[in-house]
């Protein structure tokens, strides 16, 4: 079955082949650092999918509608606005540029027309409201149609005016700016299920903000050491519990992660659970520490378990059991014995997402030479597949990858040494409800869905 | 590959170091890549994670620039040319003094993303 020969097989309990759907963005060779993604977040509905770059866009695709008309377009996502959402910026006081590289959105759960989103570079995260306007008012007294004001003495009849309607027109307004509440570089931002708090992590501290209020927001957590000659380590990333909106965990750059309770104390400094695996202290060596760094970590949707990504692994922890996780998936185990050279050309300090499907059944990573990885929790199978160009044909299903590590190369398996550590896929993301994904390699969004979708 | 239920990927390298021991190569792939490492920089810190490696991550962003050395410099060099920084426009600490032209040139931030152009593909799927 579709095991190796098909597009994956990974996916649900029924075996899913992967095919190509769509790619967007340039074709050049010549990246500009600009147009590197650096964020992809698929909305609650999944029918918007939001990319941010590091140039401080944001761009956001729509899902077509099903139509009779075009009914090849099912499922195809377009174009539905983009925006600039942050500025390069120089804060003259600490002799400090701040990139305006978008490192996180989050989207808001849906309450009326509008979306809205959180955006957030290193220092400044924004409310952004996306809203449509189809419709104009017409007939007005005291102007004319171009927006010329009339000369009042010269109106001799009053009219109401009337709606008519206009071609959609897509607006993205920033509608509240937090700012000014953190020292170090943002990592994280997450919404939580109260639909009315959020919080921020930078290197050493979270916030807590209410999305109404920007002038102020609580700290409820704060690693930073009296003496910063005894720093140890930093946070890497942070999460609300999907239900629960008193807990959070944040991850660390030691590998550890840390559940908090808002309930038990204002300043959540001490933890109310400690998840760390047990090392084995003979294999440790100068790489021990950052490779366990962890770059990612998300909640499952049931609420039940977390995700947490290191350099060479995705580990899924059962919040019960603290001692160890559950299950431990090898992303690029290959990768162990170049890690001298990983080190030497910074790449040993990428920091990779990783995510689930909407039922937790698979999980979701990406790995160098723009491969991407799918495990599949419950059948245990696990399918490597690439974003590229060359599989990018209409209804292409693609075809699992395999990195050869040593002895014979087979007929195309691709060996370590033949990798291309230039092409990164950091940024992945799953439609919560149905089999599509958006991959993020450089410059270029790929979207891929299951056949049978 | 998915690991069985428990086992972390230390279990892992210690069944690898295991194995390697029985063919006369005592050193895991990680241990041998930090002997690599430690013979190309032999005066690498001992601790990795430690203070100074993070710190450097703290610091991303920093700018130095002193005016005063900025004006005096400008003073002493009235009737030369200041010497133009090298290939790399980036790093303006040390010994040469900053001027204008050196200063990587802020980027103008109003150009629309490729993903929005008209030059994005699209491949449609059939029924």
């Amino acid at each position: 079955m579709a095991g190796v020969a098909g597009g994956g097989g990974v996916g649900g309990s029924n075996d899913f082949q992967w095919c190509f759907s769509q790619v967007k963005g340039a074709i050049d060779e010549d990246v500009a650092e600009a147009d590197i993604i650096s964020t992809v977040e698929f909305n609650y509905s999944g029918d918007l999918l939001a990319t941010g770059d590091k140039g401080g866009r944001v761009v956001i695709f729509q899902r077509e509608q099903e139509s009779k008309s075009r009914p090849y377009s099912r499922g195809e996502y377009n174009v539905y606005s983009t925006f600039q959402s942050h500025e390069p910026e120089f804060d003259y006081l600490k002799s400090l540029e701040i990139e305006e590289k978008i490192n996180k959105i989050r989207w808001l759960p849906q309450q009326n027309a509008a979306h809205f989103l959180l955006s957030t570079n290193d220092k400044t995260i924004k409310l952004w409201k996306i809203s449509e306007r189809d419709k104009r008012a017409e007939g007005y007294n005291l102007k004319d149609e171009d927006g010329r004001l009339r000369d009042p003495f010269r109106i001799t009849a009053l009219r109401v005016p009337i709606l008519k309607p206009m071609d959609l027109m897509v607006e993205a307004s920033p509608r509240r700016i937090f700012a000014n509440a953190h020292t170090y570089h943002i990592n994280s931002i997450s919404v939580n299920s109260d639909h009315e708090t959020y919080l921020s992590a930078d290197d050493l501290r979270i916030n807590l903000w209410h999305l109404e209020i920007t002038d102020r927001s609580f700290n409820i957590v704060d690693i930073k050491p009296a003496n910063m000659e005894e720093l140890t380590e930093v946070i890497t990333a942070a999460e609300f519990h999907p239900h629960h909106c008193n807990v959070f965990v944040y991850s660390s750059s030691k590998g550890t992660i840390r559940l908090c309770d808002m309930r038990s104390s204002a300043l959540c400094d001490r933890h109310s659970k400690f998840f760390e695996e047990p090392e084995d202290p003979s294999s440790r060596s100068f790489f021990s520490e950052i490779i366990s760094s962890i770059s990612d970590v998300k909640f499952s949707h049931s609420g039940r378990y977390m995700m947490t990504r290191d350099y060479l692994s995705v580990k899924v922890w059962d919040l019960n059991m603290e001692n160890r996780p559950v299950e431990t998936y090898q992303v690029h185990e290959y990768l162990r014995s170049k890690l001298c050279s990983l080190y030497e050309n910074d790449c040993i300090f990428d920091k990779f997402e990783c995510c689930w499907n909407g039922s937790d059944s698979a999980i979701m990573t990406g790995s160098y030479n723009n491969f991407f990885r799918m495990f599949d929790r419950n059948t245990r199978r696990d399918v490597t597949l690439e974003a590229s160009r060359e599989s990018s044909k209409p209804r292409a299903v693609l075809k699992p990858r395999k990195v050869c590590t040593g002895g014979k190369r087979k007929k195309d398996e691709i060996s370590v040494d033949s990798l291309d550590f230039n092409k990164k896929i950091l940024h992945t993301a799953w439609h919560p409800m149905e089999n599509i994904i958006a991959v993020a390699a450089t410059n270029n969004l790929y979207i891929f869905q299951d056949k049978i979708n | 590959m998915a690991a069985a239920l428990g086992t972390g990927g230390r279990g892992q390298e210690a069944g690898q170091e295991k194995q390697a021991m029985q063919h006369k190569d005592p050193i895991a792939p990680e241990r041998a890549e930090e002997l690599k490492l430690k013979a190309k920089y032999p005066n690498l810190a001992q601790k990795p994670g430690g203070s100074d490696f993070l710190m450097k991550r703290l610091q991303k962003g920093q700018k130095y620039f002193d005016s005063g050395d900025y004006n005096m410099a400008k003073a002493k060099m009235k009737n030369k040319q200041l010497p133009s920084a090298g290939p790399d426009k980036n790093l303006v600490t040390g010994d040469h003094i900053p001027t204008p032209q050196d200063l990587p040139q802020r980027k103008s931030s109003l150009v629309t993303s490729k993903l929005a152009g008209a030059r994005s593909t699209s491949i449609l799927i059939g029924p």
